[in-house]
């Protein structure tokens, strides 16, 4: 492998497990803030008890997602520092606006949440929360600028002495079209991981507790009650997440075929103009053009998703490939055709899939039910890595598919690459960040099982702070309410 | 002012209120090992920064993210020549970051034990690497006519660079012992005031060697760089004298302004350069052929000039609210 395949290989692993992370974080800040205002409002012990345990799986989350967050910031300069060079005077600036709008308040009170409790007024405490949850919003909203202006570049100038792209209209760059649909559509996707975790771990307790009546954790009468409600809200918030997800992607869809044509004849490998144009679910055989052995098609549906008219016209690889060997010279202009037409499957089956056992739990747990069979617990246990696979493979899709341009119609993947690193220097640093990620990504997990498993958390009354108490000299060698 | 040499400064602040900032929070990170006797008493220690050291650690960010944002090719050339050490670093704070977060979340005292390793090895490479990286700017580095690093280690590590390190090591572990006195009570203050008391000393002589190295490097030295190392060097005696007394705020005033003084020397030292070349004067990256375009510059002046200081407002706010001293009886 050379420099270029060993910092593509880095790259997409960093990113990928960072955005394991990303989404969880995005989705449960938002869902602990709801939580907690529901206790603030009713002071029913119940949604304390909901907005701690899950609160402390977000602060799980958080940790492994600040960390990897920071390797992100400097990989650019490490492995792409000609990409850096030429578009920095763009890309900086929506990066460096992240960093000083969105990272600064996600951090900063998060910290004041976390330690608050039962140390600052109880209606400040819960501002953080929502502070911080509006802090990953923005900070999603940056970054997807950025990868957005990669994706269709908008604003700019190149300035031809330099060798550079320049800046010319911020504004633009905030409102590229790509990114107005891509925020929308990666934040719902991000609700789908947040309420599969909440509605997996309730499902979870649940039907433990019916199946073993005698061994449920302490408090349990409580407990069910809670977790019920739990049940509801995590998967309302997969169903919102992913009827939201369906709609803003087939808007997607429409600025992919304006923008990235050769992306969508990719998704579908269509490699000859068609007029309607078929989707095909599942193809067996292979993808370079030749015909498939066997291939289940919806006719019609790739010309909605790419026009928004069953009849639109999808032009396809081969066509494209002329027209941009025209353009730009003599290359290969179509990204690996395998990856992009699975990958693209299977982000929407992974969502569909999330979705319906959304709705079966719903169903299941009508009036007071509660299913006991094993299936029940498998159907918890993969609920929430579902949508977790459907965000990696909607970020594979579409960074894959963009190839073989780093940033579209400007830079090739191949031109980006620092000159002055070595191919082993980034194999160090591959292997480095591979090992450290799968372990710390398997910390991860084990932590997460292990906190979700014991029941809620006891707030009364040697908890203390069932009542938010006022900050008061008068206890000052109290134990802190919360410490590392 | 010109807007490069504005964004110079910034950048410069940036780097300041990151070495001030997470500079005693490395500090602490240190006295985690030898000094703290037992495991609450560890856990007094994580707790003074517990609420604030990510918070903290943003200003890293920041002041990366402005680099690029403001000097593309600074960016580009420093991180993909400084990437080993820069690999480093990034180990060091991932896995310091989680174990200040994961520490109390397994219960085998083997578990906490590993972890505390994590967090003395995450302070110490960073708090030492930092300062080897920003001594290398002052000192420049083999670019060649693409700004590119044609170099190797030894042009990276020397002993310039080397005493660099040693300069942010020590510097936070003054800061962090003046930190950890202002923020605790009883026996581990009095310990924490006796060990900046013997600290004083060596560090001052420590700093006072790299300033002067840093001066005598230009033949004709910037008066606010001279200035910077006489602060400096002026604070830490301050420091050793308020400690002395008692006064735990001035002493940790005092370490805040010596890592300040520092820093100036430092990037006075390098304006108007930003990363010059060894080579060949004209390879170098400056402040004039490393910056963005006008309007980018214009554009992220409008939104830094409302945010750094919203920022500045609400993190001083958090330190106020946790402000309370803690000791081994609040450990729960
Ligand atoms: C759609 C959202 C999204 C995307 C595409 C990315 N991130 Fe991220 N990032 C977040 C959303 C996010 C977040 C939700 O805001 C995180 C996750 C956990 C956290 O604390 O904040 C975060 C953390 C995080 C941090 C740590 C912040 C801190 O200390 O608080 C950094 C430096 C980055 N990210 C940088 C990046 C870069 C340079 C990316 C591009 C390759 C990137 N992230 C992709
Ligand atoms: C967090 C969500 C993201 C994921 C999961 C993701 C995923 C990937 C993957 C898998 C690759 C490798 C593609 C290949 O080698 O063919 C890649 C490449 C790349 N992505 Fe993204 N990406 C994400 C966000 C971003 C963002 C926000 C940016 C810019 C700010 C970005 C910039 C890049 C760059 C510079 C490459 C270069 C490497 C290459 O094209 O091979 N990515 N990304
Ligand atoms: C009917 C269902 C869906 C459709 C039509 C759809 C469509 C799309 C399209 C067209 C893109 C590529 C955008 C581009 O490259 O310009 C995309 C990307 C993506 N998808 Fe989906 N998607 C669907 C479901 C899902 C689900 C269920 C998830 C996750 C749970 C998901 C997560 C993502 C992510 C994370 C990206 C990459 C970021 C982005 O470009 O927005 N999608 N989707």
């Amino acid at each position: 492998m050379d420099v270029l395949d060993l910092a593509r290989w880095q790259f997409g692993i960093t990113t990928v497990v960072h955005f394991f992370f990303v989404p969880f974080t995005i989705s449960m800040a938002f869902l602990v803030a709801i939580m907690q205002s529901v206790w603030m409002r009713t002071k029913s012990e119940r949604w304390l008890r909901l907005t701690k345990f899950f609160g402390k799986l977000l602060l799980i989350n958080l940790a492994v997602g600040v960390v990897t967050g920071l390797v992100q910031e400097f990989q650019f300069g490490m492995n792409w520092s000609d990409f850096s060079r030429f578009v920095g005077d763009v890309f900086g600036a929506p990066l460096a606006m992240e960093a000083l709008l969105a990272f600064y308040l996600e951090s900063v009170f998060v910290g004041v949440w976390i330690f608050g409790w039962g140390r600052i007024p109880p209606k400040i405490h819960l501002t953080t929360i929502w502070v911080t949850a509006f802090g990953t919003l923005l900070s999603a909203y940056f970054i997807l600028a950025a990868n957005s202006f990669m994706q269709n570049p908008v604003g700019y100038e190149i300035d031809e002495a330099a060798g550079c792209a320049e800046l010319t209209d911020i504004w633009a760059v905030l409102t590229n079209k790509v990114l107005l649909v891509t925020f929308p559509h990666t934040i719902f996707a991000a609700f789908m991981v947040g309420g599969g975790v909440v509605a997996a771990v309730a499902m979870w307790h649940l039907v433990r507790g019916a199946r073993n009546p005698d061994d449920a954790a302490p408090g349990a009468p409580s407990d069910r009650g809670a977790f019920r409600t739990a049940l509801r809200i995590g998967a309302v918030t997969v169903l919102i997440g992913g009827i939201g997800v369906a709609i803003t992607g087939d808007t997607q869809g429409k600025v992919m075929t304006e923008v990235q044509p050769m992306k969508m004849a990719s998704a579908e490998a269509l490699y000859e103009t068609a007029q309607p144009a078929p989707f095909s679910l599942f193809t067996v055989g292979t993808l370079d053009g030749s015909e498939a052995l066997y291939s289940i098609e919806v006719p019609q549906l790739l010309s909605f998703l790419g026009t928004g008219s069953f009849d639109g016209q999808v032009e396809g690889i081969n066509d494209l490939q002329a027209q941009y060997e025209e353009l730009y010279g003599p290359g290969d202009y179509s990204p690996n055709i395998p990856v992009t037409y699975w990958t693209f499957r299977m982000m929407i089956t992974m969502g569909g899939l999330a979705g319906l056992i959304a709705l079966w739990q719903l169903w299941a747990t009508r009036r007071g039910r509660v299913p006991a069979s094993p299936w029940a617990l498998r159907a918890a246990a993969v609920l929430p890595v579902l949508p977790l696979a459907g965000n990696a493979f909607g970020w594979i899709f579409t960074e894959m598919g963009r190839q073989p341009w780093l940033v579209f119609g400007l830079m090739r993947t191949e031109s980006g690459i620092s000159p002055s690193t070595s191919a082993t220097t980034v194999f160090v640093s591959l292997a480095a960040f591979t090992v450290l990620y799968a372990g710390l990504t398997w910390l991860w997990v084990y932590l997460l099982l292990r906190h979700a498993r014991p029941g809620l958390p006891d707030v009364t009354p040697t908890g203390g702070d069932a009542e938010p108490d006022q900050p008061d000299e008068a206890d000052a060698d109290k134990p802190l309410s919360f410490a590392y | 002012m010109e807007s490069t040499t504005l964004w110079f400064l910034l950048i410069a602040v940036l780097w300041t209120g990151y070495l001030a900032l997470e500079g005693f929070d490395f500090g602490v990170g240190l006295l985690t090992r030898r000094f703290a006797r037992d495991d609450t008493e560890r856990r007094v220690l994580i707790n003074t920064i517990g609420p604030v050291w990510d918070g903290n650690e943003v200003w890293v960010i920041t002041a990366v993210g402005a680099t690029f944002a403001a000097f593309p090719e600074w960016y580009s050339t420093a991180w993909s020549a400084y990437y080993l050490p820069l690999l480093l670093i990034l180990l060091a704070l991932i896995g310091r970051g989680l174990a200040f977060e994961y520490r109390a979340k397994g219960d085998t005292d083997s578990w906490r034990r590993r972890w505390d390793l994590v967090i003395f090895v995450g302070s110490a490479v960073p708090a030492f690497v930092w300062g080897v990286i920003l001594a290398g700017f002052v000192q420049g580095l083999p670019l060649d006519a693409r700004h590119d690093f044609v170099g190797g280690w030894a042009d990276l590590v020397t002993p310039y660079t080397l005493l660099g390190g040693v300069v942010t090591l020590a510097l936070a572990l003054l800061h962090g012992t003046h930190y950890v006195a202002l923020k605790t009570v009883g026996d581990i203050r009095v310990r924490a005031r006796r060990l900046a008391g013997r600290l004083a000393v060596p560090v001052g002589v420590v700093l006072a060697a790299f300033l002067a190295w840093t001066l005598l490097r230009d033949d004709t030295p910037s008066r606010l760089a001279a200035a910077g190392a006489l602060v400096t060097v002026a604070a830490v005696a301050a420091g050793a004298t308020a400690i002395a007394r008692g006064r735990e705020g001035w002493a940790f005033v005092a370490t805040f302004a010596a890592v300040a003084g520092t820093a100036v020397t430092l990037f006075a030292a390098l304006f108007p350069d930003v990363l010059p070349s060894t080579l060949d004067a004209a390879n170098g990256l400056t402040t004039a052929n490393a910056s963005s375009s006008d309007y980018t510059l214009t554009v992220m002046t409008w939104v830094a000039v409302p945010f750094v200081p919203a920022v500045l407002i609400y993190q001083s706010w958090v330190y106020w609210m946790f402000r309370k001293r803690i000791g081994v009886q609040h450990i729960p």
